[in-house]
């Protein structure tokens, strides 16, 4: 099973020959994002801008408005902390075509720890009006979400986890906008994005075991959000649970507990960081102590829930 | 403790790189390349210039040590166990759950630690902050800031740069780890080859130009390197920023990675460590952690 980057980078060469345009600029991590792949097969169409990513997300915007589609390589962190300004000065209020392969998103970074855990970059974006947010679950979908960002003018920002996950593998679907359905279940829906979901699916697996259907939710376009699509997803069920590898604060459960308190009020239990950071671990671990893993979030579900 | 004499540096140095290439294997993870960089600075810096406590981490008067080039955190925790702030096992807990041992420095959970780290470029204006602090107070503290070569491209370490000489700021004492790689930089000659970021441009003259004072040495010579820290020990807490441009060999020591870019982050064998044990010539007793 590949890992989102990999098939980032594989998507970013098919796509080079048809797209004269498309260009990618590192900030000195290609090796770790997998842009050296790129470097490699189109050594003039990279940029190193070396160690420095308020000076990249300037150049890209520079890049963008010049009419070239420059995809940017960095860890998610640096991007939306570190070029923070830039990203909305410069990409977000000019509107400028930039491309952002936000790499090592969420809690799984590979033992780097807090630092570069990013598990703020949804509340940071999704309050960033031009932004479009995007974490694709798996490697099909981060193909397709790869192609569909290059041709769709204006910055997107794309959420690419480090490590494979082990899980189902679904079916190829084209890309709709809309949250999609993993799972059928009328006890509760279980929301989620990026691989996060696939985790999703296998604690309603073993939720179904005690008698218990989840429905699972995947949303990969996060904004702008298809609102009437995902109220109706989570139609007819008594309880929503959101889980992300993000913190509880504005994130996907912020998203989803704005939207339904709105629309179509429930109780909506959110699983992620409580306000916390992160800290060197293993994938495992992390998972665990942040109760996302299938067990942990099938026994929160279990007891909070459905007493 | 008397203070070690420049061969027992030079071994207690040798360790330092054994038991971070340990950890990192024993981890599965870590940073080898910038840590064996440094460490013969870090080395120097904790058994002879600076005035610390090991046992007494949070004494106000000591000297601070801000690791700016944060992946380099298990070469740090190396040295700081030798030194005795704590067992030499607790480095077998790197990167773990839990652990005061984080993969980039925190200084919340480690009380040896003067600074947390891990994005790059912002640990000089963190110790221009204790310097002024230490002034306002009226302590005669020093503070020492490791940063990288690939890090100096960051825009933040020139606001720092800027800045501290406008507050003659002496007390602050910069040393960079000039090993001329980074983690994967601009393509040589030849592919498996990195040029040196800074190729052409000459930064003695710059950093003068802006202020500072500086220093050349070789990074792995601790005459050299104990020659360039007497001098900065000198100036007056009114004289210029002190800065100490150290030139190092990434990934020093061990055979494998010595000047190799792709080793910036990877993770030794058993075979590797044990090359690296016969090249360092240590006997079995001294690698025990
Ligand atoms: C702001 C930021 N950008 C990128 C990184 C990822 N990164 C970690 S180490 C490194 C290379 C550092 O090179 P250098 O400063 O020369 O360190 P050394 O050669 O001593 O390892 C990079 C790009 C980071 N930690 N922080
Ligand atoms: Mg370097």
């Amino acid at each position: 099973m590949s890992a989102l980057r990999d098939v980032w980078a594989e998507t970013l060469i098919e796509l080079a020959e048809d797209c004269p345009h498309l260009l990618v600029l590192d900030g000195d991590l290609a090796n770790s994002t997998r842009a050296d792949r790129f470097a490699l097969a189109y050594p003039g169409r990279f940029f190193q801008m070396g160690i420095a990513e308020q000076n990249l997300m300037g150049v890209a915007a520079g890049l963008a408005h010049g009419g070239f589609i420059p995809w940017l390589s960095s860890f998610a962190v640096f991007f939306t902390h570190r070029a923070a300004d830039p990203l909305r000065m410069l990409v977000a209020q000019t509107g400028a075509n930039v491309k952002i392969g936000a790499a090592y998103s969420g809690l799984l970074t590979g033992y780097t720890g807090k630092t570069h855990q990013d598990v703020e970059d949804l509340a940071i974006l999704r309050a960033m009006p031009h932004m479009t947010v995007l974490a694709p679950m798996d490697g099909p979908e981060c193909r397709e979400m790869t192609r569909w960002a290059t041709a769709h003018p204006g910055p997107v920002y794309l959420r690419l986890a480090r490590d494979p996950v082990e899980g189902p593998a679904f079916p190829r679907e084209p890309l709709s906008g809309q949250p999609r359905l993993l799972r059928e279940g009328d006890d509760l829906a279980l929301v989620s994005t990026g691989p996060q979901s696939l985790r999703c699916w296998e604690a309603a697996e073993l939720l179904a075991r005690r008698g218990i259907q989840a429905r699972v939710v995947h949303l990969g376009f996060l904004k702008p959000t298809d609102q009437p699509a995902l109220c109706a997803a989570l139609q007819g069920v008594p309880v929503v649970v959101t889980a992300e590898e993000h913190s509880v604060l504005g994130g996907l459960g912020g998203l989803v507990a704005e939207l339904l308190s709105a629309q179509a009020p429930r109780r909506v239990l959110r699983l992620g960081l409580e306000d916390t950071f992160g800290e060197s671990a293993s994938n495992q671990e992390l998972l665990e102590l942040h109760g996302l893993s299938p067990q942990r979030m099938a026994q929160r579900i279990e007891s909070e829930m459905l007493r | 403790m008397s203070a070690p004499d420049l061969g027992q540096l030079e071994r207690l140095a040798r360790r330092a790189r054994y038991l971070s290439c340990a950890a990192v294997a024993q981890a599965g993870a870590g940073h080898i390349g910038g840590p064996l960089s440094c460490i013969d600075l870090l080395v120097a810096l904790y058994f002879r210039a600076m005035r610390v406590r090991p046992q007494e981490p949070d004494w106000p008067e000591r000297d601070r040590l801000v690791l700016s080039k944060g992946h380099a955190a298990i070469g740090l925790y190396s040295v700081l166990a030798l030194r005795g702030y704590f067992p030499v096992g607790e480095l077998r807990s790197f990167d773990r759950a839990g652990s005061r041992l984080q993969g980039h420095p925190d200084m919340t959970r480690l009380p040896a630690l003067d600074a947390s780290a891990g994005s790059l470029g912002q640990g000089l204006s963190f110790g221009l902050g204790l310097v002024l602090a230490a002034r306002l107070r009226g302590s005669s503290a020093r503070t020492f800031v490791l940063l990288g070569d690939g890090e100096l491209q960051e825009g933040m370490v020139w606001e720092a740069l800027h800045l501290a000489p406008r507050y003659r700021l002496g007390r602050l004492v910069a040393l960079l780890d000039a090993n001329r790689l980074q983690q994967y930089g601009w393509p040589g000659s030849r592919t498996e080859e990195r040029r040196d970021p800074w190729e052409g441009v000459p930064l003695p003259e710059i950093f003068t130009a802006l202020g500072w004072q500086v220093r050349e040495t070789d990074g792995h010579d601790f005459s050299q390197i104990l020659a360039a820290l007497a001098g900065v020990q000198e100036v007056p807490g009114e004289g210029p920023p002190q800065l100490i441009l150290a030139h190092t060999v990434k990934g020093k020591g061990a055979p494998f990675a010595e000047g190799r870019y792709t080793w910036h982050s990877q993770v030794p064998s058993q075979e590797q460590l044990e090359q690296l044990r016969s090249a360092l010539e240590l006997t079995e007793a001294e690698v025990a952690w």
